[in-house]
């Protein structure tokens, strides 16, 4: 029996192995308790934010969504409400990723695309919990909370990425 | 420009980009989380506004939308959707409100409730 190869080229290293750290990030990440439900670092977008920066948006997307269905594979909840959340959130930050590729690198770094991916995401995450799980406006208080969390978080994780870009 | 400690290098926009974050932030947190007590109320049905009413006079009001009739009963400095001719009443199910700012909305019948601030202005168009 002949063995079974396929060629890879190394664009797909590169996607296996940032996807292998992005699925280790968020699921380390699972396991830390949250102050409230749904408020996440989301350090796996480090890696889709390095994948963009040092391989092009091509890679960045693969990253993401294959980090997206294998979580949601390993933790069983595929198609469930999480599994449609996260997608949500990792498309609209990818189509803010993708209209983030004409910021002037002059003067927008890293940093500046994570806060806006971050946004995204949250706006992308609220606007399906709204308009699907929870059509209340109660929704609205949680608003101010998420995109506290988002500034936060996107700042911070958009520090990490340049100094990750900085010295690899 | 560079953090020295870290190296990280952080451009003048990025300052800018944090620096609305912040903003938007802090309206968010001024339009959707105030305290005050509302002194109005302003009912919409479809897209006109039906009656803008003080919430110190109780009453029961009869709003047409889309469906049928919305009946909203304003009691106490409160106001609350009672009936509702939709299918999944998370109208009716919202309660009283009584603070400037919330919202109570019918999308099947069209109609909505929002609670205005006794002053002059609020912070949604201040």
């Amino acid at each position: 029996m002949t063995p079974l190869t396929i060629e890879t080229v190394a664009d797909d290293h590169h996607i296996a192995r940032l996807a292998a750290l992005a699925i280790t990030l968020h699921l380390a990440e699972a396991v830390l308790p949250s102050p409230l439900p749904g408020v996440k670092p989301g350090i796996a977008n480090i890696v889709t934010l390095y994948a963009l920066y040092q391989y092009g948006f091509g890679t960045a997307v693969w990253v993401s969504l294959l980090r997206v269905f294998a979580v949601s594979l390993l933790f069983g909840n595929f198609l469930s409400p999480t599994f449609v959340l996260s997608l949500t959130g990792a498309l609209l930050s990818l189509a803010v990723l993708w209209l983030a590729q004409n910021l002037s690198e002059k003067y927008f770094s890293c940093v500046s695309v994570s806060i806006f991916a971050a946004f995204a995401h949250i706006a992308g995450q609220l606007l399906v919990a709204w308009l699907w799980l929870i059509p209340h406006s109660g929704i609205l208080y949680l608003v101010p909370v998420f995109s506290a969390a988002a500034l936060l978080f996107g700042t911070l994780n958009g520090l990490i990425t340049a100094k990750l870009l900085a010295t690899g | 420009m560079v953090i020295k400690t870290l190296q990280i290098k952080v451009k003048a926009g990025d300052w800018l980009v944090f620096a609305l974050g912040l903003v938007t932030v802090i309206w968010l947190f001024m339009a959707l989380w105030s305290n005050e007590p509302a002194g109005k109320v302003r009912i919409r049905s479809g897209n006109q506004i039906y009656a803008t009413l003080s919430l110190d006079q109780q009453r029961t009001v009869d709003v047409p939308g889309a469906l049928g009739v919305s009946r909203i009963v304003i009691y106490n400095g409160q106001v609350r959707f009672e009936q509702s001719p939709c299918r999944n009443q998370y109208c009716v199910h919202q309660g009283w409100l009584h603070k400037a700012g919330q919202v109570a909305i019918c999308l099947p019948n069209r109609v909505s409730l929002e609670l205005l601030g006794t002053k002059s202005y609020d912070s949604l168009n201040y």
